[in-house]
């Protein structure tokens, strides 16, 4: 019996290859149990949460809530006292796990003696990336800073320093971008804008993970939010989930046996007197309320008042923190 | 890959260095200097025309130690206060933050700015060395034993300095370790007279205090090295020069030599850990 392990190995190699790349792609970050404590003060408090690759994920909380922390350690900036960091499939330890990041940080402050065209310059040398000149112009100009390539960082403003650090986290191809309230210096164009950014990163499968206080915009191009308050999570899924199914609410007349099934096949059915509440499902189509309207009309009901019915993301966001605050007293 | 932000980081430095303001007060001070220098050797060249050839080489070496001195101090300043900054002061503002989160180590990023640090620092020392050397020639006509060794001891006591400053820049403020660092300077070189004085009155416990010094922070003997190399060898046949602060007896040993660079990789290992632990 001479079996030569090598050879076995190699036999093996090819096969392993092939389980790697049919595996599902690894998340864009995984990170599991973050703690990091601040002499007194706990700053993350057992955060474990995911951002699939190509998924826009919020990260909403009150201030002083740790999603700067939460992000600083994911980053690698700052060192938890415990928990676990993937990066695009690799440990958060390893700096190659930052090859295809991109930050843009909370304080967000470049070489003042260098022009922004350098800035990109250096990044794009620090991430090892073959981006040429004209696509890092083209980074420059996303973000409105075309006529200010060549001047020195210094004499920028806050909002330009902003602009340009978008500019920076974006320059060298990333594949996840985190974001620390990136609108915090913007005018109101600005922020139109970052949104359409937001909604491009989106469209070409980058990952975004984006801290903001602005709700409106998180409601808008966010998948999934992750709600933090004192450094824990207080809640967290898709929108849909979070916000709860919608509801419509109808006023009805002369509805029939055969109209109240019609209703009731459309979501979970509840009546008092002339008011019917319709839960629908979170995944319904734009079409659902008016075939329904229409189809009681047929049916011979009387239709007095139909109400579309959902709680915005800033309500239900008020609501967690203030149970959560509640609970604790 | 680290390489890359090695040399990446050490360019990006030795730029900022040139394009900040440190850089004008440091021409400035240095353009003074030497212009007062140039001054002073004319006159002494003139005034005492009398010397006989020894006395104006005494003369001349002593003023040349002591001038070579004001340029060393220039350049422990200059590098003190530009290595504070650049990491103290990169933390503090926010600009660290981009940088450390590329894909860099962050002891690859430390080695770079310590290598643009000691390009500039050297090459500052080197070149307004060479200026002021030139000047002496120039005036009196004196041509130092061993000048290029006399420089590379120069731009290494502004390395160590210049890498104690990066050290205390990774735990205190970069204002507080750029005084930090000159302070301790001056420390040692006093320390290093006192050693000296003691030596020629023969109190072994004032002895003792200058080579302690000299081995706790080795810019002092590093700059009594630079001295020797400059000044006239005769000088070490009188013995009545033994007690002047400015003067040299002995070269420096190897071992010492050896001890100096040991002392600056100990100091960078441990910034770099001080660094690798610190949150940003
Ligand atoms: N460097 C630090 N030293 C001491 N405490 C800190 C430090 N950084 C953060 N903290 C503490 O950690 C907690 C979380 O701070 P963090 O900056 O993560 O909040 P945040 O959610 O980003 O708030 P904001 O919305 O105001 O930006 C706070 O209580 C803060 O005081
Ligand atoms: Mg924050």
């Amino acid at each position: 019996m001479s079996t030569d392990p090598t050879v076995l190995a190699e036999a093996a190699a090819p096969d392993a290859e092939r389980l790697l790349a049919d595996l599902p792609p690894t998340p864009a970050v995984w990170c599991s149990g973050l703690r990091k404590r601040y002499r007194k003060q706990t700053a993350v408090d057992d955060v474990s949460f995911t951002v699939g690759r190509g998924e826009v994920l919020g990260l909403l909380g009150p201030n002083g809530a740790g999603k700067t922390s939460v992000i600083k350690i994911l980053l690698g900036l700052v060192r938890p006292d415990a928990g676990e960091v993937l990066l695009l499939g690799r440990p958060g330890t390893d700096p190659q796990a930052r090859a295809r990041v991109g930050y843009l940080p909370e304080l967000f402050r470049y070489q003042p003696w260098l022009t922004a065209a350098e800035v990109l310059a250096l990044h794009v040398r620090l991430a090892g990336a073959a981006v040429p000149a004209r696509e890092q112009r083209e980074s420059l100009a996303l973000v409105g800073l075309t006529d200010r390539a060549g001047d020195r960082v210094g004499g920028f403003s806050k909002g330009m320093q902003q602009r340009l650090g978008l500019a920076v986290a974006l320059v060298a191809r990333p594949e996840l971008v985190l974001l620390d309230e990136p609108t915090s210096a913007l005018d109101p164009i600005g922020r139109a804008d970052v949104r359409d950014l937001l909604l491009s990163l989106k469209e070409r499968r980058v990952a975004v993970l984006l801290n903001s206080h602005l709700i409106g915009e998180v409601e808008r191009v966010c998948d999934r939010v992750v709600i933090l308050d004192k450094g824990r999570v207080a809640a967290s899924g898709t929108l849909a989930e979070l916000l709860g199914q919608r509801e419509l609410r109808l006023r009805l007349d002369e509805v029939s046996a055969e109209a109240e099934a019609r209703l009731a096949a459309a979501g979970q059915l509840t009546h008092s007197g002339d008011s019917y509440t319709v839960t629908l499902p979170a995944d319904q189509s734009a079409t659902m309320v008016p075939d329904l309207v229409a189809e009681l009309v047929r049916l011979g009901v009387r239709v007095h008042a139909v109400e579309p019915a959902r709680i915005s993301l800033e309500e239900r966001l008020l609501d967690i923190l203030r149970a959560g605050t509640g609970g604790d007293r | 890959m680290i390489a890359r932000t090695v040399l990446t980081l050490a360019v990006l430095t030795l730029q900022e260095a040139l394009r900040r303001r440190v850089l004008r007060s440091l021409v400035v001070m240095t353009v003074v200097l030497l212009s007062l220098s140039a001054w002073g050797f004319y006159r002494l060249d003139s005034e005492f025309g009398t010397l006989t050839s020894g006395e104006a080489r005494l003369a001349a070496s002593t003023v040349l130690n002591l001038v070579m001195f004001g340029l060393s101090l220039i350049a422990a300043l200059g590098t003190a206060f530009l290595a504070g900054p650049t990491l103290a002061g990169e933390i503090e503002s926010g600009i660290a933050l981009a940088v450390m989160t590329r894909p860099v180590r962050r002891s690859a990023v430390l080695l770079g700015k310590w290598l643009g640090l000691v390009a500039f620092g050297s090459g500052f020392v080197i070149v307004a060395g060479l200026g002021q050397l030139l000047i002496v020639r120039i005036t009196v006509g004196y041509w130092p034993p061993q000048p290029a060794t006399g420089l590379a001891l120069l731009a290494a006591q502004t390395t160590v300095l210049l890498t104690l400053g990066l050290l205390l820049s990774t735990v205190i403020s970069p204002m507080a370790s750029g005084i930090v660092a000159v302070g301790l300077f001056g420390a040692t070189w006093i320390a290093g007279v006192v050693g000296m004085v003691g030596e020629a009155f023969g109190n072994d416990g004032m002895a003792g205090v200058g080579t302690v010094s000299r081995m706790l922070l080795p810019t002092d003997g590093l700059w009594r090295g630079a001295m020797h190399a400059f000044q006239h060898p005769g000088l070490s046949q009188f013995p009545a020069f033994e007690d002047s602060p400015f003067l040299s007896m002995a070269p420096l040993t190897a071992t010492y030599l050896a001890w100096a660079a040991l002392w600056v990789a100990v100091v960078l290992g441990l910034s770099a850990l001080a660094f690798q632990r610190r949150d940003l």
